[in-house]
């Protein structure tokens, strides 16, 4: 489903991803775990398309589909989403009208009818409701005054509504107590399926005790370094980065 | 000084003064009438229309901006009239009592005067003036403010029409008053309207004011509103028109100890348009807001100018002024705060905001504080900049296409001042305006 292929990457200038590869089936579960400064979050935004992160090489193709090309609303309607780590405030938007706007934005671009009041009220109640999201939350402005967790537990609440096929989930665990972490990734676990792939970037490995990858990949100064199974992850848990670092000292 | 100064007299200074001197014997009012008026003219001669030379006029000189002045309206035609009826529509399908004027003369035809609520009176200015109203006579020029400039005399020297409004004592006029200025003559005009609305002790009323035009008009609209102790008013101000409307407004309102008044300000066309708003705080403990909101667009000039001038002790103020600018349209905020020695315990804040959608678009934010107390909590803030780049790609990371995300800040942008409208079916008859102008921008 996805396929990153020599992926070169500049922000600023500067060089963070240095030919990055990566294949990701549907149905997978994928961890990309890495050192701070690795290009983790580089990876997460020029998938998404934020303006300023510059492919300069390579490919990033969602069913055989090259998405560097297209403006972000049009990636997410191919169904590609960014759970963001630091969701953004913006006060005066309701999140309400947020989501469905994005909604019937994704529902129309994909030639589909959009979505009644009622329909759509429905839809947010269930998902709210399993992610413990009070609905009067909802008519806020979006994220305001939201705490940490609250964020990314309407994070998760977009991605259940939006259903996409490729979920991309940049440090989702960061800032989340323990009780947090369980709805979080119970809300991910459940969006699990054969139909839909996801990349979950991490530092730690604690998430990936709840959301439980089926490869983990080590990603340091913006390449693969290694890739492995589910132990990778508690091996790294164990050992640190610093060996990967080494290595990838010496690769460049 | 600035008569000394000032050099010989536009073609527009000039045409305007001679309109005068052959409209005076027309123009309604009785001797006492006629003695304000040659008093305003004369101090027109001698100060002319603002222009850059004098500080609260710098970022919109008048005498610049008006090549020539439009010959005085004359009595609308039923084409002006029928053109009325659309006009005003930009609040809705809120229900208000509609009062029209066309070309600066009240049409009663237009006009809903049935069945007013206990203490409500309306009647037209210049029947007012020509019958030497008590009501009239007592405060027409009294609210003006102390330091005198061109555009409020010219007002008073060539008012022809407008609303004299009285709530007595005590009394809530549940129904809003829409008073709906339409000048939609065929011919390119000058009009002056002059209102007073005076509200006694305690009452209660929200007014409406809505300016429309057609092609070429130039509007010298002033309203006097005096607030009543304990009052509770809402002013509602909204402003559109062709790219070569010229239009300018003073709102001068005095607040009685205890009252609230809350104003707002909507403009959404225009060329020039300038809105100047003085309020002076006479009682204590009074809760003032003055908010607007401005979309602007093609080289529109819209100008909002407020000051507040504290008086007593214990009152409080709030202005939050947000302003759209796209194009090459130019928004200008100047806000003075004053603080008179004896208004102790003085809570004002003042914030303007202008969000730039265009790199030829700009923005010029005065915000002024004068404090002769000491013992005040007084602030102001003034931002501007460009959309959120960072908000627009969370938005677009949704699938939500470029044109609706800025959409979405925008409206966002200036729902904070349009939050500030107590009533519903205003505020969001005024989004919907808000989402329509995003509409035409995207297309």
């Amino acid at each position: 489903m996805l396929e990153v292929k020599n992926l070169h990457v500049t922000v600023d200038g500067k060089q963070i991803l240095k030919g990055l590869d990566l294949a990701v089936n549907k149905g997978e579960v994928h961890a990309i775990m890495g050192p701070n400064g690795s290009g983790k979050s580089t990876l997460a935004y020029v998938m998404a398309g934020k303006p300023g992160y510059e492919a300069t090489e390579g490919q990033i193709l969602l069913d055989g589909e090259d998405v560097l090309a297209m403006p972000p609303d049009e990636r997410a309607a191919k169904g590609l989403f960014l759970a963001f780590q630091y969701p953004l405030e913006i006060p005066g938007v309701a999140t309400m009208t947020f989501l469905r706007t994005a909604l019937n934005a994704q529902r129309k671009k994909r030639g589909e009818a959009e979505l009644s009041t009622p329909e759509f009220l429905k839809l947010v109640r269930e998902a709210a409701g399993k992610l413990e999201i009070d609905t009067d939350m909802l008519r806020r402005g979006v994220n305001v005054g939201f705490s940490g967790g609250e964020k990314k537990r309407n994070e998760i609440l977009q991605m259940a509504l939006l259903q996409p096929r490729l979920c991309v989930l940049d440090e989702t665990d960061s800032g989340l107590d323990i009780d947090a972490l369980k709805i979080v990734s119970d809300g991910v676990n459940r969006l699990r399926s054969p139909d839909r792939a996801m990349v979950v970037i991490t530092h730690y490995q604690r998430l990936l005790d709840h959301i439980v990858p089926d490869v983990v990949h080590v990603l340091s100064a913006g390449r693969i370094v290694k890739t492995g199974g589910k132990e990778l992850a508690l091996e790294l848990e164990a050992s640190g980065y610093a060996q990967f670092q080494g290595e990838a000292a010496l690769a460049s | 000084m600035n008569a000394e100064l000032r050099s010989v007299k536009t073609n527009a200074e000039q045409s305007l003064a001679d309109a005068y001197q052959a409209s005076k014997g027309k123009l309604p009012g009785d001797r006492k009438v006629v003695a304000l008026r040659e008093a305003a003219a004369a101090r027109f001669e001698a100060l002319g229309l603002p222009n850059r030379r004098i500080e609260e006029w710098k970022y919109t000189d008048l005498r610049a901006l008006i090549g020539e002045a439009k010959p005085l309206a004359g009595v609308p035609d039923a084409t002006a009239k029928a053109r009325a009826k659309a006009a005003g529509k930009l609040i809705g399908d809120m229900d208000a009592r509609r009062i029209v004027f066309v070309d600066g003369t009240f049409v009663p035809e237009l006009s809903d005067l049935a069945d007013l609520s206990p203490g409500l009176s309306i009647r037209s200015m210049a029947q007012a003036l020509a019958a030497g109203d008590p009501l009239v006579d007592a405060n027409l020029g009294k609210v003006v403010p102390a330091e005198r400039e061109g555009v409020v005399e010219l007002n008073t020297a060539l008012m022809r029409d407008g609303a004299v409004i009285h709530i007595a004592s005590g009394a809530t006029v549940e129904r809003p008053i829409h008073l709906v200025f339409a000048a939609t003559g065929d011919k390119p005009a000058s009009v002056f309207t002059r209102s007073l609305v005076v509200i006694e002790e305690g009452a209660r009323v929200m007014l409406v004011e809505s300016h429309d035009a057609s092609a070429g008009h130039q509007v010298n609209t002033a309203l006097e509103l005096v607030v009543g102790d304990k009052a509770h008013v809402d002013h509602i101000k909204i402003t559109g028109g062709p790219s070569d409307l010229v239009h300018v407004s003073s709102l001068m309102a005095v607040v009685g100890a205890h009252a609230r008044f809350n104003g707002f300000a909507f403009n959404i066309g225009g060329g020039v348009v300038r809105n100047q708003t003085f309020v002076r705080l006479d009682g204590e403990g009074t809760l003032t807001g003055l908010r607007g909101a401005s979309l602007l667009k093609g080289k529109q000039h819209v100008d909002s100018t407020l000051v507040i001038d504290h008086k007593a002790s214990g009152c409080q103020s709030r202005e939050v002024f947000a302003t759209v600018l796209d194009d090459e349209s130019r928004g200008v905020f100047q806000g003075k705060v004053v603080v008179r020695q004896h208004a102790q315990k003085t809570d004002a804040r003042m914030m303007t905001r202008a969000l730039l959608l265009s790199d030829e678009a700009e923005a010029d934010n005065k915000p002024e504080l004068e404090i002769f107390a000491d013992d005040v909590q007084c602030g102001h803030g003034a931002t501007s900049g460009a959309l959120d780049e960072d908000l627009k790609f969370y938005l677009m990371a949704r699938g939500i296409p470029e044109i609706e995300a800025e959409g979405l800040l925008v409206q966002a942008f200036v729902g904070e001042a349009i939050e500030g409208i107590e009533h519903a079916g205003l505020r969001d008859a005024l989004m919907d305006e808000v989402v329509a102008w995003l509409r035409k921008r995207g297309s």
